[in-house]
C-alpha cells in the first residue's frame, strides 16, 4: 500500500479543515476505502479517521422521522427497533448488504460514498473513464452484465452498489453535510451524480465536506427491500428493489419506488410511482409502470436481461406489499 | 439385492477404528491456531517476495523501470529478467520424469524477456516487510511491445485439433461400432451442445512458500499437495541433488489439485532466497493465485444419444474442446466417465484441444469427469424427456454389466443399489414427473438426479512403522494433509492393525525427509498409504512374535493364528502386550518399513488395468427452488449415496463428500472465471467476485454410502476426493430442468438464463 499520513481528528472543525487540503479522504468503516488503496485505485495522501466523532446516534426527530449518526454502523442500523419498525425497507436492504463481519465495520456515511464494483474500475491494468478521466471504458465492449441500463453515458455504465442507499431515496432521506461554509441538507436523490462527460466526479460534495448525519422523514405506507443476485449472500445487487406501498380500496394511494443495480445512482422510479399513484394495486398496472420506468434503457449484450428482471423484480415486490397491506 | 442402512456418521465395521466418525487427531492444532501453515513459519533474518504481474497477453518486455521501487525505504532487492540469476529451464513433460508434470509451464521467469500470458510474474520484488513489498512492486514500470495474441476460448474454439498428446494421467477418446449410424437410425435420439466457463480454485490458504537456502541446500515451506514433485522439479530446476532439497509441509489449507504442481510463485520464492541470501517468504494474495495457478480449463461438449423406444441405448457420441496454454497445461479428459457409465454397442468418444495464450490450466477435483458428467447426464435426462420414462430407470435399463468400451470387469459396481436406496431416502416417488408443476407457495419446485463416476488409481508409497517398548506406534511416511484428515484415516488403520488405542498412534507426515509418499491428488493418497501401512504392520508383527521371549504363551505360534489386540498379540490361550516382548527381549523399539518397488508395483497395475475397471460412483438426488419472477435458483435438499467400497473415517469422509458436492453446485450455478476477450486478464479475481457458494447458498447435504468393501483394494476403500463433484452439476441442471421446464446447457446456470 502506498504510504499516506494518518489523523485521527476529535471534532468536526478540525475534521472539516483536514479533508479539505487535496489528496486527503476520511475514514469511516474502511470496508471500502481501505479495499480501494490496497488495489492501487485510491492514492490518499492523508486519511482522515472520524471514527472518533460523536455522530453515532439514532435519535428521533419532531414529527416521527429519525436521525442517522453518518457514523452508526450498518449492523447497528439494521438492528434498531425503530428502523426495523418503521422502515423495515432499510432494515432489509442493510442486511441484504456485504457480510456480517463487514456490516459491523462499515457506517452509513461511508456506505453513501462506496464506489462501484465494476471489474475495469477495479483493475488498474484496465481503461476505465472513472478511475482514470480520459482513459476509455473497457466495460462497454466487455463484461457488462453487472453494468447499468439507466442513466448511462458513453463514458461509463457503472452502476452505484449500495443497497442501503436504494431504501434511503425510496424514503427520501436527507443527508447533512458539514462543510467548510457551514451545514447543507442535501436530499439523498440529488446526492449522487450521474457520470456523463465526468463519471469520476460522483457526488455533489464538495473537497472537505462531511457528512455528518441521514435523516429520515416518517413513512406511513409498508415497505420492503428485495435484492436479486448470483447467490443467495455475498454478491453485490444484479436488480434490487425498495418499495413502500398503501393502497385503499384497491387502489394504490402512496408509492415509493427506488432501483438498485441498474444505474450509476440509487434510481427513484418516479415514473413508475406517476403511472401507480390513484391506479388499481393490480398485477397488470405494477407491470406497466416498471415498464414505462425502464422504457429509457440503454442495453448491452450482457446486461440486457435486466431490463425483464427489474420490471419482474418491481412487480413481485409490490405483489407482496399489496398482498401484506391486505392481510393487515 | 437388501442392504442394511448404514447411517454413515456412526460405527459401520467390526473394527475398533476404521469405519468410525473419530474425531481428528489434528483438529485441536487447527482450531487452536498451532497448526503451522507454510506462511507462518519464521526465521529472523526473514524477507518477504511480492510479484509484479504482466499486464499484456503476449510480448516482450522492452523496458523495465525499477528505480522508483529501488528506492523504497526496506527494499532488499528487485529481481528482474535483467539482473536475477538464471534457473534451469522447465523440463520437457515425460510420465517418465515426474519432476516435468509438477512443472506449472515452460517459461522460464525472469530468465526470458518473453510475456506468454496477462498476469505472467515479469519481477519480484523482495523487501523486509510485506507491505512494503508490495507498494514497491505497484511501482516497477514494464514497457512492453505487444504481440498478437489468442485469448477468447469462445473464438479460438473452432481452431481445435484433434488432441494427440493425451494426458498420460487419464484415457482419451474411444471408439466402437458404428456410433454416427447408430444416432441415425434411432427411433428417439437427442443431439445437445454444452459448454462449460473456466472455473478456479479458492483454496481457503493462497498459496505461500517460504524459502531458506543454507549453501547448496534448500528448506522449503510450501503449500503443496505434492512434496514429491515439487522437490525433484526444485532439483532440475536450481540444479542442486534432489536430497539438499527438504519440503516441510506438514498443513495446507485446501488445494483442489491447485497445488499439484510447481507455481511461479513457489520458484520464485526459492529464486529470490537464492539472489539476495535471505530467507523469503512469498504469499500470494488472492488475485496472484487466479494470475499464477491455472484453473480448469472451459469446455463446449457435444452429446448425441440414440435409443429405442423401450430406452435401450444404441448409440452414444461424446465429443469435446478444450484449452491448454501455448506454454504448457494437459488436456483435459472430458469424456472419461462416458467409457464407463452405459451399456451402448455404438459409441463415438473423442477430444479437440486449443492452445491459448493464457496461463495454463491444471488439475481440479476430477479434472474431466467433473464437467463430462455434467453434459453427459443432462443429455441423459433430456433422452429420458423426449421417451417420457423416469429418468432413474432409463439409467438403470442401461447399466452394464462389464465396461462398455474395454469389456473389462468392473471390481465393484452397485449404481443400481446406489439409486434405489437414494431414491428411497429422497422420496423420489413423491416426485410428479410433470415439469413446473411442484410448487411450495411461489417457488417451483424440481428433483433431478445425476450419477457421479471417477476412475480410482493408487500409487507405491513407502512407510516405516516403529513400535516402542512403551506400546506407542508411530508411522511415518510423506504424506500431505491438506484437510482430509490423512493423519487421523492412516492413525485408524495402523491402531486397528496393531491392535493399539488411537492415542497411542502417531503419524509422521508432511516431510520430504520421512519416507516417499504419494500426492494428495487424483484420489490416490488413502490408498496408496493404506496399503503400506497394512503390509507394514504385518511385518511388525512378524518380528514382534519372533521376539516372543521363552514360555511366551505366544512361542511357537504362527501368525496366522494371533490377534493383534489390547496393545499386543494374543492367541485363545493367551498373549502378551507389545509392551511385555520388546521389555523381555531388551529393545527400546522396533521398526521396520516397506517399500514397494515401482517395477513390481507397474507389473501389478498393469496386471490389474488388463482384468478390471476401477472406479468409485453414485447417485447424486437434487431438489431446487426457483423463483419464478427472478430465475433464482436455491438447492433446497440434496442427497449422494456412494458406492466407494470401504470409508475408513465416517466423519472426514461424509465431510470430503459434502464438499464435492458445495464444488460442484458451485459450479452449477455461480462460479465462473471472466476471461476478458480482448486482454486474456481474469477480470474477477476475487472472492468477491467470483461466486464460490456461500453458507446460504448450500442446504443440509445428505450423505450416504453403501460401505462394501472392494476386494482389489486395501481394506476394501477407495479414494474420495473427487468423485462427488462429479455429476453434481448435472442433478442440479436437471432440476431446474424439471423445475421449470428449461434446460440449460451453458454453465453456470444463472437466474438471466431462466427469465
Amino acid at each position: 500500500m502506498r504510504p499516506f499520513a494518518y489523523v485521527k481528528p476529535v471534532d468536526v472543525e478540525t475534521a472539516v479543515l483536514a479533508a479539505a487540503k487535496p489528496g486527503a479522504k476520511f475514514l469511516g468503516g474502511g470496508t471500502n476505502l481501505v479495499d480501494l488503496m490496497r488495489e492501487g485505485i485510491e492514492r490518499p495522501d492523508t486519511v482522515v479517521d472520524v471514527t472518533g466523532l460523536p455522530f453515532d446516534t439514532v435519535d428521533e426527530l419532531p414529527g416521527g422521522g429519525l436521525r442517522i449518526g453518518a457514523m452508526v454502523r450498518n449492523s447497528a442500523l439494521a438492528a434498531d427497533p425503530r428502523v426495523r419498525a418503521r422502515y423495515p425497507v432499510l432494515s432489509q436492504a442493510l442486511l441484504c448488504g456485504a457480510s456480517g463481519q463487514l456490516r459491523n465495520m462499515a457506517t452509513v456515511g461511508g456506505n453513501l460514498l462506496q464506489r462501484t464494483r465494476c471489474p475495469y474500475f477495479y483493475d488498474t491494468a484496465a481503461a476505465c473513464n472513472k478511475r482514470e478521466p480520459g482513459s476509455g471504458c473497457d466495460a462497454l465492449d466487455g463484461f457488462n452484465r453487472g453494468c447499468a441500463i439507466l442513466g448511462v453515458s458513453e463514458s461509463c455504465i457503472a452502476t452505484h452498489p449500495s443497497d442501503m442507499c436504494v431504501a434511503l431515496a425510496a424514503l427520501d432521506a436527507v443527508v447533512e453535510v458539514r462543510g467548510a461554509d457551514g451545514t447543507r441538507r442535501i436530499p439523498l436523490t440529488d446526492f449522487h451524480r450521474l457520470p456523463g462527460d465526468t463519471p469520476e466526479i460522483e457526488t455533489t460534495l464538495a473537497p472537505g465536506d462531511l457528512v455528518t448525519a441521514v435523516e429520515l422523514p416518517p413513512v406511513a405506507a409498508g415497505s420492503r427491500y428485495r435484492k436479486v443476485r448470483d447467490r443467495a449472500s455475498y454478491a453485490f445487487a444484479l436488480v434490487s428493489v425498495a418499495a413502500a406501498l398503501r393502497v385503499s380500496d384497491g387502489i394504490v394511494t402512496e408509492v415509493r419506488l427506488a432501483l438498485g443495480g441498474v444505474a450509476p445512482k440509487p434510481w427513484r422510479a418516479r415514473e413508475a410511482e406517476r403511472l401507480l399513484v390513484g391506479g388499481p394495486a393490480d398485477e397488470a398496472s405494477f407491470r406497466r409502470a416498471a415498464e414505462a420506468e425502464l422504457a429509457a434503457a440503454t442495453l448491452r449484450p450482457d446486461n440486457a436481461f435486466k431490463v425483464a428482471l427489474a420490471a419482474s423484480t418491481v412487480v413481485a415486490t409490490l405483489r407482496m406489499l399489496s398482498t401484506e397491506g391486505a392481510s393487515r | 439385492m437388501s442392504i442394511d442402512y448404514v447411517k454413515p456418521e456412526q460405527a459401520t465395521g467390526t473394527t475398533r477404528y476404521v469405519g468410525q466418525a473419530v474425531d481428528r487427531v489434528d483438529g485441536t492444532a487447527k482450531t487452536s491456531g498451532q497448526a503451522r501453515f507454510a506462511a507462518e513459519f519464521p526465521y529472523p533474518d526473514l524477507a518477504h517476495a511480492a510479484l509484479v504481474h504482466a499486464t499484456i497477453a503476449r510480448g516482450r518486455i522492452t523496458a523495465i523501470d525499477t528505480a522508483a521501487a529501488r528506492v523504497v525505504h526496506g527494499v532488499v532487492d528487485v529481481l528482474t529478467h535483467e539482473n536475477a540469476p538464471a534457473m534451469k529451464p522447465a523440463p520437457k513433460m515425460s510420465m517418465l520424469n515426474l519432476g516435468s508434470i509438477a512443472s506449472s509451464s515452460s517459461v522460464n521467469y525472469l530468465a526470458t524477456d518473453e510475456v506468454h500470458w496477462n498476469g505472467q510474474p515479469v519481477a519480484v520484488v523482495v523487501a523486509e516487510t510485506v507491505e512494503t513489498a508490495r507498494y514497491a512492486a505497484s511501482l516497477v514500470a514494464p514497457t512492453y511491445q505487444e504481440l498478437p495474441a489468442a485469448v477468447d476460448f469462445a473464438t479460438e474454439k473452432h481452431n481445435a485439433v484433434p488432441e494427440k498428446k493425451g494426458n498420460p494421467l487419464l484415457e482419451g477418446g474411444a471408439d466402437k461400432g458404428d456410433a454416427t449410424a447408430a444416432l441415425a437410425a434411432a427411433p428417439v435420439s437427442v443431439d445437445l451442445e454444452f459448454s462449460t466457463p473456466q472455473y478456479n480454485h479458492n483454496a481457503i490458504e493462497p498459496h505461500a512458500t517460504t524459502a531458506v537456502w543454507d549453501g547448496d541446500h534448500l528448506t522449503l515451506h510450501d503449500s503443496t499437495q505434492n512434496i514429491g514433485w515439487v522437490r525433484k522439479h526444485l532439483a532440475q530446476r536450481f540444479g542442486v541433488p534432489e536430497k539438499s532439497i527438504r519440503i516441510l509441509s506438514p498443513f495446507v489449507g485446501g488445494g483442489f489439485g491447485g497445488k499439484g504442481r510447481a507455481w511461479p510463485g513457489t520458484l520464485l520464492a526459492v529464486l529470490a532466497a537464492r539472489a539476495t541470501g535471505r530467507a523469503v517468504r512469498l504469499a500470494l494474495t488472492r488475485e496472484g493465485v487466479y494470475h499464477t495457478v491455472g484453473g480448469r480449463t472451459p469446455s463446449t461438449q457435444r452429446v448425441a444419444l440414440g435409443a429405442d423406444a423401450q430406452g435401450r441405448l444404441t448409440a452414444i457420441v461424446h465429443t469435446s474442446v478444450s484449452r491448454i496454454a501455448r506454454v504448457g497445461g494437459l488436456p483435459e479428459p472430458v469424456t472419461t466417465a462416458t467409457h464407463h457409465l452405459y451399456a451402448v454397442p455404438n459409441i463415438h468418444l473423442s477430444h479437440e484441444v486449443v492452445e491459448l495464450d493464457l496461463l495454463t490450466n491444471t488439475f481440479m477435483r476430477a479434472p474431466g469427469e467433473a464437467i463430462g458428467t455434467f453434459a453427459l447426464e443432462s443429455a441423459i435426462d433430456e433422452l429420458a424427456w423426449e421417451l417420457g420414462m423416469d429418468p432413474i430407470e432409463l439409467r438403470l435399463r442401461n447399466e452394464p454389466e462389464r465396461d462398455p468400451v474395454s469389456g473389462k470387469s468392473f471390481t465393484q459396481r452397485m449404481l443400481r443399489e446406489a439409486y434405489a436406496r437414494g431414491a428411497e431416502r429422497f422420496g423420489w416417488r413423491d416426485r410428479d414427473p410433470r415439469p413446473g408443476v411442484m410448487r411450495d407457495g411461489r417457488w417451483l419446485v424440481g428433483m433431478g438426479v445425476a450419477t457421479a463416476f471417477r476412475g480410482s488409481i493408487h500409487m507405491p508409497v513407502h512407510v516405516t512403522v516403529r513400535l516402542g517398548a512403551d506400546g506407542k506406534l508411530v508411522v511415518r511416511c510423506a504424506l500431505h494433509e491438506i484437510g482430509m484428515g490423512t493423519a487421523t484415516a492412516q492413525a485408524q488403520i495402523a491402531a486397528d492393525e496393531m491392535g493399539v488405542p488411537l492415542e497411542s498412534v502417531r503419524v509422521e507426515y508432511g516431510d520430504s525427509e520421512l519416507p516417499r509418499g504419494v500426492g494428495a491428488i487424483g484420489s490416490a493418497q488413502t490408498a496408496s498409504a493404506a496399503a503400506s501401512v497394512l503390509a507394514a504392520c504385518a511385518k511388525l508383527r512378524k518380528a514382534v512374535l519372533a521376539l516372543a521371549p521363552p514360555g511366551s504363551p505366544l512361542r511357537g505360534r504362527r501368525i496366522e493364528e494371533l490377534e493383534a489386540r489390547d496393545g499386543g498379540l494374543h492367541h485363545r490361550d493367551g498373549g502378551q502386550t507389545y509392551t511385555e516382548i520388546l521389555t523381555a527381549a531388551g529393545r527400546d523399539h522396533l521398526e521396520v518399513e516397506h517399500k514397494p518397488t515401482m517395477l513390481g508395483f507397474l507389473a501389478r497395475t498393469v496386471r490389474d488395468s488388463r482384468r478390471w475397471v476401477k472406479a468409485t460412483t453414485g447417485a447424486q438426488f437434487c431438489e431446487v427452488r426457483v423463483d419464478p419472477d427472478t430465475g433464482e435458483v436455491r438447492v433446497s435438499r440434496w442427497l449422494g449415496v456412494f458406492d466407494l467400497g470401504t470409508v475408513i473415517n465416517a466423519r472426514t469422509a461424509a465431510s470430503q463428500l459434502r464438499g464435492g458436492i458445495v464444488m460442484g453446485i458451485g459450479m452449477a450455478l455461480s462460479e465462473q472465471t471472466l476471461i476478458d476477450h480482448r486482454t486474456g486478464r481474469i477480470m474477477n479475481p476475487s472472492l468477491a467476485e467470483y461466486h464460490v457458494p456461500v453458507h446460504a447458498d448450500i442446504p443440509h447435504i445428505d450423505i450416504d454410502y453403501l460401505n462394501e468393501p472392494d476386494p482389489t483394494m486395501p481394506l476394501g476403500l477407495h479414494g474420495i476426493g473427487e468423485v462427488s463433484i462429479t455429476g453434481a452439476a448435472a442433478a442440479v441442471a436437471n432440476a431446474v430442468r424439471h423445475a421449470t421446464g428449461k434446460r440449460v446447457r451453458d454453465l453456470p446456470i444463472t437466474l438471466d438464463k431462466l427469465l
